[in-house]
C-alpha cells in the first residue's frame, strides 16, 4: 500500500504544501504535481543530468531526490532562473533539440557558483570535467561549453 | 518502486531506536543517489527508509591534527575543504574523479562507502547474482566481466568496489567510526569469499559517523590517478592513490578487487629500493584475471608508475 507523507516546499519562490507518496522523486513532484514540466526526465537513473535543479542553491539531479528526503527544501527550476547564461546560450546557439537545455542550465549555473565559492579556476577543460553529468544528445558541447565561459 | 515509509532521524541514537524496532528492510538513507537508483531498479527493497544526512555534517581538525569528517558530509564539500586539499591532496582529487557534480552534491561520506557494485548483473534482477540473491550464481565469471575483479576474487563473485573516495582513504590510514567502534578502513569492506552479499563488516544496526583521516605528512605529497573508458563521469577501470616523498609511501589500487586495494607488497618493495615497475610487479604478482579482463595487471601497473614518476 502506498505510504503517504505530507511535505513543504518553496520553488521558484513560491510555497507549496502537499501530501505525497514517499516514492515520489523531486522531478516527479515538479512535473506531475506541480506541473513545472521544464526540468525534463531523461534516464530517471542520475546518468543524464536532464532533472537538474538548483536544490537548496547546489545543483543535484532531481530524478534520484526523494521529495519527502527534501521537506523544508529551496528549489529553483528552469523555469524560476534569471541568469545572463540563458542569454548566452541562445546567442552562442548552445543547443539543437532543446531537451537537455533546462538542465545544462540549472547546472551551469550551479557550477558557476561552485568554481566561485571553491576559488577555482574556471577554463573550457574545467568546463568540460564539470558539466559531464549533463549529456547533450545533439552534440551542442562545443557552444554550450562558448556560452558558458561568456559569462564565467 | 516497492512502498515505504520515511523518517528523518534526529540524532545517531535516534537513528538506531528506530532502526532497531524497525523490521528488517529498514535502511539508511544519506544522499540516495546509489540506494534510491536501486530501489527503482528493484534491487533494494527496502520497507522503511531511516534518513541520516543531516546527522553529522562537519569536517573537523582532530587533536592529532588529523580530520574528522562527519557521515552527512557531501562529497562536493570534502573535495572543496582547504585542509583535504592542502594535506591530502589524493582525497580531493579522488572526489573530483567520482560521478558528476550534481551528483557529489547529494552524495554523502558514509553512503559513499557503502555504495554498490556497479556489476552488470548485480543491477539486474532478472539474472542470477550471489550479492543480490545468495546461491543463485555469479554469470559474470564467464560473461560481460571486462571491468570486474583481478584480484581477491572468489568462484562465488568477482565485482569490484565503485568507489574513488575510498580508494585515497585506504591509501592514507583512515579510520571509520560507527556508533558502536572504530574500524580501519583497509578493513572495513571484505573480500567477497563465500558471503559476497555482505560488502563490509558492519552490523545491521551499526551506523557510520565519521570518518577519520589521521595525520600523515607524506599525504601531503600525494596523487589519484584514474583511467576510464571516457574522461569524465565514468568508473574506474584501474585507478591509483600514491603518496610517495621519496622516503614514506602509500599506495591503494581502485578498479581492481571487491574493496579498495591497499598496497602493502608494493609499498614494501619501494622501501626495500625496487624501482616502481618491480614494485608493482611484486603486488600484481598475485592478479588472477578472468578471461577478458587481463588488461588491468599491465593497466594497473603502468598507471602506478605514472602516479609515482609524477610524485618523483
Amino acid at each position: 500500500m502506498a505510504e503517504l507523507q505530507p511535505i513543504a516546499l518553496t520553488v521558484n519562490g513560491e510555497h507549496h504544501s502537499l501530501v505525497v507518496d514517499t516514492r515520489t522523486s523531486l522531478l516527479d513532484l515538479l512535473r506531475e504535481h506541480l506541473g513545472l514540466t521544464g526540468s525534463k526526465k531523461g534516464c530517471d537513473h542520475g546518468q543524464c543530468g536532464a532533472c537538474t535543479v538548483l536544490l537548496d542553491g547546489r545543483r543535484a539531479n532531481a530524478c534520484l531526490a526523494l521529495a519527502v528526503a527534501h521537506d523544508g527544501a529551496d528549489v529553483v527550476t528552469v523555469e524560476g532562473l534569471d541568469h545572463p547564461l540563458q542569454d548566452a546560450f541562445v546567442e552562442r546557439d548552445a543547443f539543437q533539440c532543446g531537451y537537455c537545455t533546462p538542465g545544462q542550465l540549472c547546472s551551469a549555473v550551479g557550477m558557476l557558483d561552485e568554481a566561485e565559492r571553491w576559488d577555482e579556476r574556471l577554463d573550457a577543460d574545467y568546463v568540460r570535467d564539470r558539466m559531464s553529468g549533463n549529456i547533450c544528445r545533439c552534440g551542442a558541447y562545443p557552444n554550450i561549453v562558448a556560452a558558458i565561459e561568456d559569462v564565467a | 518502486m516497492e512502498p515505504f515509509t520515511y523518517r528523518r532521524a534526529s540524532s545517531t541514537e535516534d537513528a538506531l531506536a528506530t532502526h532497531g524496532s524497525a523490521t528488517r528492510g529498514a535502511k539508511f538513507l544519506g544522499g540516495g543517489t546509489n540506494l534510491v537508483d536501486l530501489m527503482r531498479l528493484g534491487v533494494e527493497t527496502p520497507s522503511e527508509l531511516v534518513d541520516v544526512s543531516r546527522l553529522e555534517c562537519s569536517i573537523d581538525a582532530g587533536e592529532d591534527g588529523g580530520l574528522r569528517i562527519g557521515a552527512g558530509v557531501r562529497n562536493s564539500e570534502l573535495a572543496a575543504d582547504r585542509r583535504v586539499r592542502s594535506r591530502y591532496p589524493a582525497l580531493a582529487q579522488a572526489l573530483l574523479a567520482g560521478a558528476s557534480g550534481q551528483l557529489r552534491n547529494l552524495a554523502t561520506t558514509g553512503g559513499n562507502l557503502l555504495q554498490r557494485t556497479r556489476c552488470p548483473y548485480f543491477q539486474d534482477v532478472t539474472k542470477p547474482c550471489n550479492k543480490r540473491e545468495p546461491g543463485s550464481g555469479c554469470p559474470a565469471r564467464e560473461g560481460e566481466h571486462r571491468n570486474l575483479a583481478i584480484v581477491g576474487h572468489s568462484e562465488h563473485c568477482v565485482a569490484t568496489h565503485p568507489s574513488d573516495m575510498a580508494v585515497a582513504l585506504a591509501a592514507f590510514d583512515a579510520v571509520v567510526h560507527t556508533s558502536r567502534r572504530a574500524i580501519p578502513l583497509v578493513d572495513f569492506h571484505r573480500l567477497p569469499e563465500d558471503e559476497p552479499w555482505r560488502d563490509t563488516v558492519l552490523e545491521p544496526d551499526e551506523l557510520i559517523v565519521a570518518v577519520e583521516v589521521p595525520p600523515l605528512a607524506v599525504a601531503a605529497r600525494s596523487t589519484y590517478r584514474k583511467v576510464r573508458e571516457r574522461a569524465s563521469f565514468a568508473f574506474a577501470l584501474v585507478s591509483v592513490a600514491a603518496a610517495y616523498d621519496g622516503n614514506d609511501i602509500r599506495i591503494a589500487f581502485g578498479g581492481l578487487a571487491h574493496k579498495p586495494w591497499r598496497a602493502f607488497a608494493a609499498e614494501e618493495a619501494i622501501r626495500s629500493g625496487a624501482s616502481f615497475r618491480d614494485a608493482a610487479e611484486a603486488e600484481l604478482e598475485q592478479a588472477k584475471p578472468l578471461r577478458d579482463n587481463a588488461y588491468k595487471v599491465e593497466l594497473a601497473a603502468r598507471t602506478l608508475v605514472r602516479a609515482l614518476e609524477e610524485l618523483s
